[in-house]
């Protein structure tokens, strides 16, 4: 496919791991900011390709695994109680809550519908006048502006049975958080890409001059993650903290000001919870009260017990990139895929499920 | 070949609770539809079960079909019915000869789908070689069903050259994928309501028996193990075998077929080829010295061009599948704990 076997062409890879390898002189931790980053760094296999003073570290950019558990159990609450037709993308579902998941909540009799975008809920509630449609808006800055659009489109519409749960979490507040920390070990960070195709490039200059760390906005396929990490490499080595972009096919300086538009339109900037890290101020999108109509929160009379959280998981410790997944006591033992204790091991994008499925070659034994 | 067959005429338009009672609405639901498309011998007899000689090694298999929609690019429920258990009793080396046909229809069902199914049922017996010999139906109330399930049953002779067992499986056996990967699953998922997703690309359903009792005639005990890689995909197939034999397996990711338009639309979709389900496809694990001459036949066959030596099996990382990526990175390729589910990003 154009514009994408290029990107996944084996001698390109081998002559960027070559020059990565000829430039690299220290040892150098590098977040992936983005779930999608990390899922193709192990899906190819490239973590076993670099060499060992390079450690990828896995940061928090996965929306299924930031999104607080209170979040989900309002889903549940909303399916069940409330009987309403509840909307998701569809690796939300297993995430498990205080009670149950989406998926458990579905097998229980609730109406639960995985879709690709928000815009077919709006459809889907048009066609049901008589029952209410919730769609679960999580995501970064990526998944916005598709929400933001559907509330335009239902509004537009005069649809009234349609609202959003929504849990927006934005990108440049959460790498503040990590470098704030005092045991942040980040050297440099590959930006995520399609959250910067959407907003562009000038929220990250402060972060760049403010803590002296190399930037370099990041596609997804192998030779733009090497290509990437080879960027911050060359700036690590020199001693310089720029941001850079290596995804210049997708991003550009300004982003999609229509995007933007949509999102400003709906959305307004509020503090958020993030499931494992804890409260970031303004750190997420809220809908503005103009829409309220369309808020689920305040649509509906949601009244459920305070949620809580298995405390033995260290998923929070995971995304921060104080540990890597393996370093988890209960990695692959009391928590699998299949019976996961938090949302990164549910999640193909979150570090745990990622290093379960795909990297257990490296050093982890088989879990049957 | 579903225009062969006669069309019934049937007094009335939709599936109705009567047509489970057992009564006169049943009886002409069987005499005008079921009887009269896939008549012979055997089930004329109209009897409770049907009576037949059998000697031998014979094997035997059951599958029911749920599918949704029922009907898809280059199938249906009822050819699939068919199709899967006739491929079930290949992949134990055998070829099926009679098969049972349970149905569960949903009160509401269109009278001119069931119709369509019992002719695609008809065609796929015909091109396959077999005979239902007995068989049954259900009605459920609105609600309570999806338009219609189908249960079918098969029993056949085994090949007497064929020796499949995955204790026959060693160290250094190859390990041949049939065709491209996916195409089935894909083309489910495109129809599902709801996912506004296009595509020219059709069910890769297809009867399996022909082609596989071929090969047994060519290359016998040096095929160790035949296996459809149907629900979840090559990836589940691969590691069920990984742990039934206790060695390790190696497949290459560049050597395994998928066809451009199947890997744009599971990229888009966000989903692994590797666990997407296929229809009319096996993997063989043979005899490392038959490898090459195996492939020769099977790309000879109507849908092998793209058969492919994909990997081998190794004592290295038991019961463990490892992928080479196509970039060269090694990676486990391990089960999924349920449904493959679309990433959100």
């Amino acid at each position: 496919m154009k514009y994408v076997s290029e990107f996944r062409s084996p001698e390109i890879v081998d002559a960027l791991l070559k020059e990565i390898k000829q430039t690299l002189k220290g040892n150098w931790n590098i977040m992936e900011v983005c779930g999608g980053q990390t899922h193709s760094l192990v899906k190819n296999g490239i973590l076993n390709m670099l060499p060992s003073n390079i450690q990828m570290v896995h940061g928090p950019g996965c929306p299924v695994c930031v999104t607080p558990v209170n979040l989900i159990d309002k889903a549940v609450h909303l399916a069940t109680d409330h009987g309403v037709i509840l909307c998701s993308y569809g690796d939300m579902i297993r995430v498990p809550g205080s009670g149950m998941s989406l998926l458990e909540a579905k097998s229980k009799g609730a109406d639960v519908r995985i879709l690709y975008s928000p815009l077919e809920a709006v459809e889907i509630a048009k066609q049901n006048p008589d029952r209410q449609v919730v769609f679960f808006a999580v995501g970064f800055e990526t998944t916005a502006p598709a929400n933001a659009l559907s509330v335009i489109h239902a509004h537009r519409q005069g649809v009234k049975n349609y609202s959003v749960l929504t849990s927006h979490v934005l990108v440049p507040p959460a790498m503040e958080a990590i470098m704030s920390d005092t045991e942040c070990r980040v050297d440099a960070f590959l930006g995520a890409g399609h959250v910067c195709a959407i907003m562009g490039m000038g929220e990250y200059y402060p972060i760049v001059e403010k803590y002296k760390i190399p930037i370099v906005v990041t596609g997804f396929e192998p030779v733009d993650l090497l290509e990437g990490i080879l960027m911050a490499v060359k700036q690590l080595e020199k001693g310089e903290y720029k941001l850079e972009n290596q995804y210049t096919r997708i991003v550009d300086a300004t982003g999609n000001t229509n995007a933007t538009d949509a999102i400003g339109e709906i959305f307004e900037i509020t503090n958020r919870e993030w499931r494992g890290i804890g409260e970031i101020a303004l750190s997420g999108y809220g809908v503005k009260e103009k829409y309220s109509d369309y808020d689920a929160v305040r649509k509906f009379k949601i009244d459920i017990a305070e949620s809580h959280e298995d405390l033995s998981c260290l998923s929070g410790d995971v995304m921060k990139g104080k540990i890597k997944p393996g370093q988890c006591p209960n990695f692959g033992t009391r928590c699998t895929p299949v019976a996961p204790l938090g949302a990164p091991m549910v999640s193909s994008e979150g570090a745990c499920a990622a290093y379960y499925h795909f990297n257990m070659a490296a050093g982890f034994e088989q879990v049957v | 070949m579903i225009t062969a067959c006669p069309v019934p005429q049937f007094d009335f338009d939709t599936i109705n609770l009567g047509h489970g009672s057992g009564g006169t609405l049943t009886g002409q639901l069987l005499d005008a539809g079921v009887f009269k498309i896939l008549g012979n011998p055997l089930l004329d007899k109209k009897h409770d079960g049907a009576i037949f000689n059998i000697n031998g090694r014979v094997a035997m298999s059951t599958d029911t079909y749920v599918v949704s929609p029922i009907f898809f690019e280059g199938g249906n429920i009822g050819d699939l019915a068919i199709n899967g258990t006739v491929n079930d009793l290949a992949m134990c080396g055998a070829s099926a000869k009679y098969l049972t046909l349970g149905f569960v229809l949903e009160e509401g069902l269109k009278m001119t789908e069931f119709t369509d199914i019992l002719l695609s049922i008809k065609a796929a017996c015909d091109v396959a070689g077999v005979d239902i010999i007995t068989g049954d139906t259900k009605v459920v109330e609105r609600g309570k069903g999806d338009k219609i399930f189908i249960n079918t049953t098969g029993i056949g002779h085994v090949h007497p050259k064929a020796d499949i067992d995955s204790a026959n499986i060693k160290p250094g056996d190859k390990i041949i994928l049939s065709g491209p990967l996916a195409r089935h699953g894909i083309t489910i998922m495109s129809h599902r309501q709801g996912l506004q997703f296009e595509t020219t690309i059709s069910s890769d359903t297809r009867p399996l028996n022909k082609i596989v009792l071929q090969l047994l005639d060519g290359f016998g005990e040096h095929i160790h193990l035949l296996r459809d890689p149907t629900r979840g995909g090559l990836a589940t197939v691969l590691n069920e075998i990984a742990k039934d034999c206790c060695m390790g397996i190696d497949i290459a990711q560049r050597d395994i077929p998928v066809e451009e338009e199947v890997y744009g639309a599971c990229e888009m979709l966000g989903l692994d080829p590797l666990y997407v389900a296929n229809e009319g496809l096996f993997v063989a694990i043979v005899e490392a010295k038959v490898a090459d001459a195996l492939l020769y036949e099977l790309n000879d066959w109507e849908h092998g061009s793209m058969a492919a030596i994909i990997g081998e099996v190794t004592t290295e990382h038991p019961r463990q599948v490892v992928m080479k990526s196509n970039i060269g990175g090694r990676r486990v390729v391990n089960m999924l704990p349920g449904e493959q589910l679309p990433r959100i990003c």
